[in-house]
């Protein structure tokens, strides 16, 4: 019987690039259902009536919810390619550990930035880049979090490399200068085929985002 | 036993995210050290083990340490798979293990805390989202034993706060939101869960739970 995949998402979410990203690494053929976040379906609301929140991977009609749980299901579905975990225990420790990082520490700071203005836009930048310089210490001189290849960890933070450009534009300031070496990991990533076919024009997002700032009356 | 393959918890004693390590590691029979950090005072031992976070609870294993107490739950199953599992097998049942275990840690643990003890203009929002948060684990929770089915799982252990410190921190803050007539399978559960040979080992008593956590906190009627 075949495989019916449907991923409930929305074009500019990192969070749900982080699940397409990981169903294109494996190969996977799937279907996208895009969802109007301010005007939810009621297939989004069944499937994911305690978060209501995309991305929510349909596999066979059973749905999993919350981004890096979606990743890690794929890669324990789909074992027999391209494992996304590594097999040791204490990498696989590390890798979750670093994505709980990732998900605490980025995300407030990254919302808020183009949420907010002055000082509470000056301190989301001020959090964001601290969380980026412990991260960029723990990458170390490995092209990839995952040491040579891509991993999980590289998975949840190109979510948010996506956003880098529009991130920059709106808080009036450069990521490169701050974090050179964590920088030239998030072009490798962004140059991954199975990243490019994920991830929509940084321009769009940019777009979108003065978009939404002006909806936030910022 | 080679001393690199022992295993070391840092930990402190009232703490229900210390406490999953323990349990996990009593139910798989795993021996370990145990040693108590200090409340109020991080231990120059937790600030190497855990640069990052700086907070318990952290194992220790193979001279490696591993933080964040899910994190090193899946850890233990990863590394010692012959004994009691606390993970389904299948993938599908998994993924609604770690839903739910992050569901318990990130959403209703934080708003039962901010309910009981958060700034006084948010704890009517926080009750709010707390009830609700435990409505939908008293459903997910059914009548099964526990979350895990027929056995502790891994969305019990990360319930362990609801099991047993809720009823104390209710008891010590004056707010009451779970009761046993709104939930009776959680309150079963509770039940079972604490009779738990393994898991009674490692409570922290009681009494002496309801007195840090006042002279913490304070109560709702003393702010």
């Amino acid at each position: 019987m075949a495989d019916e995949v449907i991923l409930l998402d929305y074009w500019p979410s990192p969070f749900g690039a982080r699940a397409r990203i990981a169903l294109r690494e494996k190969g996977v053929e799937f279907e996208t259902r895009e969802e109007n976040l301010r005007d939810k379906s009621p297939l989004l609301l069944q499937m994911n009536p305690i978060h209501k929140k995309i991305p929510v991977l349909i596999h066979n009609g059973k749905p999993v919810c919350e981004s890096m749980n979606v990743v890690q299901y794929i890669d324990e579905v789909w074992s027999d390619r391209n494992p996304i975990l590594p097999s040791d225990p204490y990498q696989r420790a590390q890798a979750r550990f670093w994505v709980d990082f990732v998900d605490t520490k980025l995300f407030e700071p990254a919302d808020k930035l183009w949420q907010t203005k002055g000082e509470e836009q000056e301190t989301a930048k001020k959090d964001y880049i601290e969380a980026l310089k412990i991260l960029e210490s723990e990458l170390g001189d490995k092209p990839y979090f995952g040491g040579d290849t891509f991993g999980f960890v590289d998975i949840a933070m190109t979510g948010y490399y996506s956003w880098f450009e529009a991130s920059e534009k709106l808080g009036n300031f450069s990521i490169e200068p701050e974090c050179p070496i964590l920088m030239a990991s998030a072009k490798r990533c962004l140059q991954r085929e199975s990243v490019v076919k994920s991830l929509h024009d940084s321009e769009k997002i940019l777009e979108l985002a003065y978009q939404l700032r002006k909806i936030y009356c910022v | 036993m080679n001393q690199d393959e022992q295993v070391k918890v840092l930990g402190l004693w009232g703490s229900p995210f210390s406490k999953r390590v323990e349990i996990v590691l009593k139910l798989k029979g795993i021996p370990y050290e145990y040693i108590e950090d200090v409340y109020g005072n991080k231990s120059p031992m937790l600030l190497k083990y855990n640069p990052i976070h700086k907070k318990v609870p952290v194992l220790v294993h193979n001279g490696r340490s591993i933080a964040e107490s899910l994190v090193i739950v899946e850890y233990i199953e990863d590394t010692w798979k012959t004994s009691y599992m606390i993970l389904p097998q299948d993938p599908y049942e998994r993924a609604m293990a770690r839903f739910w275990a992050k569901y318990v840690d990130e959403k209703v643990m934080v708003a039962m805390w901010k309910a009981c003890w958060g700034p006084k203009s948010e704890r009517e929002k926080e009750t709010k989202e707390a009830y609700e948060g435990l409505k939908y684990l008293e459903k997910e929770l059914g009548d099964k034993h526990f979350f895990g089915g027929e056995t502790i799982g891994f969305v019990d252990i990360a319930a362990d706060f609801i099991g047993y410190w809720l009823g104390i921190v209710q008891e010590a803050s004056g707010v009451t939101i779970m009761t046993a007539e709104e939930f009776p399978n959680l309150q079963r559960w509770s039940k079972e869960f604490i009779s738990n040979n393994f898991i009674k080992e490692v409570l922290p008593p009681k009494q002496k739970l309801a007195t840090l956590l006042k002279a913490q906190f304070g109560s709702v009627t003393s702010d």
